[in-house]
């Protein structure tokens, strides 16, 4: 029991007299980083009993899904909380991951600040080893039971293992007790731990459910299954097939580079010159480049890189200030993309049938201090979501989602120093978080994340992060306005829609009957009330992966109409539907797909219809829908194609617009002035 | 007219509204119709009658907006339905016709506001009363209290009741048909009519003793009188040459029920001619009274102040006596009940304010 260390420590009394400071050498060496952590565990994030059953298992997870995708592997990770008494919880996370060589399987579990990844220079979500085996330290230190890990690698040959750990908290080495090899049925390979912890379940804000459905969303290719203390399961299934690419490891950039970060990496150097020390050990530093620093710094290029003085640093960290440097390569990262943002949060967030899914944006990535990151943002509007208080922010480092210290955080400081107010949000003086039906999600990738704490809870905020993730959000708040503007004009025009549409004709019926004479022909009275060309866009589902789109096109003018409707549709869902279409001209490579309707009479009308299948088929949102051909004030239901569309529209043919006016007349209503 | 007569009357000119937009969508056209404008704007004197009527403003509805659009869905409805009702002889209220819109789709009516004002919408259209749409208002709640018979038609046949023998102390509850047909008056020994606004002063008179000393007979209002109401008031004023006085609350609103009482209702003015009183006079309490009997008061709110604005704006109240009471209470910024003559003990209203208004009027 890990806990015989601290009553051993402190309740033993002193046999004999020696030096003070003695024996308080040998204590001070008896403090090891597990201890130190153990002192200190709120910097972990176990800081509470609803966060410390949070954090355990967003460690486990975390760890879980950078194995897959390190594997190639379409993560499904499946994770249990069991209430087993008061306060305590059994929590099991299992992976079909690569699995952990049998010999590891202790450090990585039972050893703090171990692992592949403290060394590398790459997005990961983990980005320290000091995660999963803290969760095993802590576990142990509150219920007094071991973990249970089991693993199996892939192979026919190989057997699974599984093993208890408990963590010497003095060592920082793991103790295991019970290593056997078992058969694993069912299993080609994966991970499987199980651990008791003090901790308490909640829901809401903050929750492992939360945790869960936001994981799900930035990590569309993974499947999550949960299953609550009451038994319930929830499963957040894989939106996509598509593996994110492999995030690569990096050489340091040298811009923003410190000088204790200089001579750390030349001492470590292999190199045999500083010149070729700054060439081959740092990123975009080419011949040209190292010449021209050296130069500038006045430093011997050919010394070699350990005899690199304090002065030389600084005179090499100014000349690269004052050198043009490629950013770092960004291959290196490993954004979610705006296509798979609006996947994931349409399959996760389905549930609240939000009225628009803002196009997201994924920024170009920008390096600061060597490190590259990318900014990605996303916003939801409307449906059930909430229209009460505060919009809902979903913050992501690296694809991990963020739940704490909100306010701390440079993605929660950029929302709330834009103004919302004009893009269609509500906001108190133009300041802070804005109100209304909203969820806004904000990624940011990098090799390094700069959190506020160990507990990774809060980006940091710095100039060029801000002034990114402001960009990144007013792109997609002005997708959003564009929204919102379409919507208003459409509940003005579709009044007009239900007058033609439902109350003429039932006027018309109604005063037929009650005359004894037939229903008239209503064809002139329309065209004359709307004098518009409408087009309508209905969605038929087709199961999760299937859409049928049709637009409905009428010519509610007076005059025979030519003209074309353009649309962008994800490529790859495209079928013969589409193409085998009388009114279907061409697509070009980017599926912006094209189609000519020719000489509709007045008060007729026509339907486009095509199929989407795949798994973007959903993306596709049939409001964003382009005429050309037409002046845009005869028409209703769609957007003149924009100019930077890149596709040569249909010149407007005719001028005669027949007797085209719009007027609006306002009603006087008798005064209320108070009668019976 | 016989009351048949009148039915198919009314249901002739609202078949004719019907043929009129079947004939414009038939044309091709956008239905269109066209009704005066129901605004104070739009009331001016009918010097024939003495009462204010509607102008010649018109306001025009038409298919192009949901509203307009909507009103002649409800029309083509509402004609179906009063045939329905002539043909079965039935008859409904207005509350009962904004619940059958239940089944109208886009005509269904909102709320009962929406109802009401269709059924004056189809008056002013056709120049028929709603009752020959065999539409009738909510009981009306007001009563009569006094020396006076009415002779109508119970379930047990026609009864002649006196408005003191044979009635509860509440007096005598107004149908909503007070029509000659229906409905006869025997004046007996009434000198004058007093209409009051609340039940409380209503009763204080009563129990006073106030109409069998006079000969009064007394009429409550309960809050802005009810059709029936002011046309029983008219037709004693009209056909028995009772005079008439009002007796309010001294507010903004009060000063609505007697404009509405004396020289018809806005709402109403295509009718007013059946409905008004022109010669009824106003009681109080004024202005003029807070001061003079020094009254206890409350302060006007913005809505009393803006009602009383708008008062001074609107043509009926564009007399010397109204415009001077008007701005006297705009200027002191207070208003007053009835029942704050109390101040002065029970009797203070029957035995000193009344006495002392009527006197001056002439009618005591």
């Amino acid at each position: 029991m890990p806990s015989d260390e601290v009553v051993k420590g402190s309740a033993s009394p002193p046999e004999k007299k020696t030096a003070i400071a003695h024996k308080l050498a040998t204590k001070q060496q008896e403090i090891s980083v597990t201890e130190f952590f153990e002192k200190n565990k709120q910097i972990l994030g176990f800081d509470s009993r609803s966060k410390s059953l949070l954090m355990g298992i967003k460690e486990a997870v975390d760890n879980s899904l950078d194995a897959c995708e390190e594997a190639g592997i379409l993560p499904d990770v499946e994770v249990t909380v069991e209430k087993v008494g008061d306060e305590e919880y059994r929590i099991t996370i299992e992976d079909n991951g690569p699995g952990i060589v049998h010999k590891m399987m202790p450090n990585v579990f039972g050893r703090l600040l171990y692992g592949s990844r403290f060394h590398a220079l790459r997005q990961s979500r983990g980005q320290q080893g000091i995660g999963i085996s803290a969760t095993v330290m802590y576990g142990n230190i509150t219920t007094g039971k071991p973990a249970h890990v089991e693993s199996l690698i892939e192979g026919e040959d190989e057997v699974a293992w599984g093993m208890d750990i408990v963590i010497d908290t003095k060592t920082n080495r793991p103790i295991v007790t019970n290593d056997k090899a078992f058969t694993w049925e069912g299993k080609e390979h994966g991970t499987r731990i199980q651990y008791t912890i003090k901790g308490r379940y909640i829901t809401g804000k903050q929750s492992v459910f939360e945790y869960l459905k936001n994981t799900a969303i930035v990590n569309p290719h993974a499947q999550v299954v949960f299953h609550d203390p009451e038994g319930k399961r929830y499963l957040f299934e894989r939106a996509t097939d598509i593996m994110p690419p492999k995030p690569k490891e990096i050489k340091p950039h040298p811009e923003g580079m410190e000088i204790g970060d200089l001579l750390k990496y030349a001492s470590n150097s292999s190199q045999k010159t500083v010149s070729a020390f700054l060439k081959n050990d740092f990123s975009r530093i080419t011949d040209r480049i190292a010449k021209e620093i050296l130069e500038k710094s006045k430093v011997n290029g050919d010394k070699k890189p350990e005899k690199i003085t304090r002065e030389d640093a600084i005179a090499i960290l100014d000349a690269i200030k004052t050198t043009k440097i490629m950013a770092p390569p960004t291959d290196c990262l490993s954004p979610i993309g705006d296509n798979l943002i609006k996947k994931g949060l349409m399959h996760v967030l389905d549930g609240l049938r939000p009225e628009y899914y803002a196009t997201p944006v994924t920024r170009s990535p920008k390096a600061v201090n060597g490190n590259p990151f990318v900014v990605e943002a996303g916003i939801v509007y409307g449906g059930d979501i909430t229209s009460e208080g505060q919009v809902q922010i979903l913050r992501f480092a690296n694809r991990v989602p963020l739940l704490y210290q909100q306010g701390a955080c440079a993605i929660t400081k950029a929302i709330s120093e834009m103004d919302w107010r004009r893009y269609g949000l509500e906001q108190r003086g133009g300041k802070g978080i804005p109100f209304g039906p909203a969820i806004i999600l904000v990624h940011v990738a990098s090799t390094k994340v700069p959190f506020t704490s160990e507990g990774k809870e809060a980006v940091a905020g710095f100039p060029e992060l801000q002034s990114e993730i402001g960009l990144a959000l007013r792109l997609c708040a002005r997708n959003l306005k564009s929204h919102l503007n379409k919507m208003e004009r459409k509940k003005k025009t579709h009044a007009k829609f239900e007058i033609v549409q439902e109350i003429l004709p039932d006027m018309a019926k109604k005063a037929a009957d009650h005359l004894g004479r037939p229903v008239p022909n209503l064809d002139r009275t329309i065209t004359r009330i709307m004098n518009v060309v409408w087009v309508e866009p209905t969605v038929k589902k087709d199961g999760k992966k299937a859409r049928t789109i049709t637009y409905t096109v009428y010519n509610y003018t007076s005059l025979e109409r030519t003209f074309r409707l353009h649309a962008q549709l994800p490529k790859e869902c495209v079928n013969l539907s589409l193409f085998s279409h009388p009114l279907f001209l061409d697509m070009n490579e980017d599926g912006k797909a094209n189609w000519e309707v020719r000489s509709i009479p007045p008060s007729a009308h026509v339907e486009i219809s095509f199929e989407l299948k795949g798994d973007m088929a959903d993306t596709f949102d049939a409001d964003d829908i382009y005429f050309s051909g037409l002046n845009p004030v005869m028409v209703m239901g769609a957007e003149m194609l924009p100019g930077d569309w890149g596709i040569k529209g249909m010149e407007i043919v005719e001028t005669d617009e027949g007797d085209f006016v719009e007027e609006e007349e306002e009603e006087m209503e008798a005064e209320d002035l108070g009668d019976e | 007219m016989a009351t048949n007569d009148r039915h198919k009357l009314a249901l002739d000119s609202l078949t004719g509204v019907v043929e009129g937009i079947y004939d414009q969508l038939d044309g091709g056209q956008i239905p269109a119709m066209s009704l005066p404008m129901r605004s104070k704007k739009n009331i001016e004197f009918d010097t024939q009658h003495n009462v204010w009527k509607y102008g010649d403003l018109r306001t025009s509805r038409s298919a192009k907006t949901v509203n307009g659009a909507v009103m002649m869905l409800r029309t083509v409805y509402t004609a179906d339905f009063i045939n329905e009702m002539i043909r079965d002889g039935k008859s409904s209220t207005l509350r009962e016709m904004y619940y059958i819109s239940e089944g109208w789709n886009n005509a269904k009516f909102h709320s009962q506001d929406e109802s009401n004002l269709l059924a004056e919408d189809m008056e002013t259209i056709t120049g028929c009363m709603r009752e020959d749409f065999k539409l009738r208002p909510e009981e009306s709640g007001a009563h009569v209290f006094g020396d006076v018979n009415f002779t109508t038609s119970t379930r047990k046949g026609m009864k002649t009741m006196n408005c003191i023998d044979d009635v509860s102390e509440a007096g005598f509850a107004v149908p909503y048909n007070v029509e000659e047909d229906n409905f006869q008056i025997d004046p007996g020994n009434a000198k004058f009519v007093m209409a009051i606004e609340t039940g409380g002063m209503y009763a204080r008179l009563i129990e006073n003793g106030f109409p069998e000393k006079h000969d009064c007979v007394l009429v409550h209002l309960s809050g802005q009188p009810a059709r029936s109401t002011r046309r029983l008031i008219k037709r004693l004023n009209e056909e028995h040459n009772l005079p008439v006085t009002v007796f309010t609350d001294g507010d903004p609103w009060s000063f609505r029920i007697f404009a509405s009482v004396a020289y018809g209702a806005i709402k109403t003015a295509h009718i007013s001619e059946y409905l008004a009183t022109p010669t009824a006079q106003f009681i109080g309490i004024t202005a003029s009274d807070i001061l003079n009997y020094n009254l206890p008061t409350d302060a006007l709110s913005d809505k009393d102040t803006g009602a009383l604005n708008a008062e001074l704006t609107d043509p009926r109240f564009a007399d010397e006596f109204w415009t001077t009471e008007i701005q006297a209470m705009l200027a002191m910024k207070k208003k007053s009940e009835q029942q704050a003559l109390a101040k002065y003990g029970l009797d203070y209203v029957t035995d000193h304010y009344l006495p002392e208004k009527l006197t001056d009027m002439g009618i005591l």
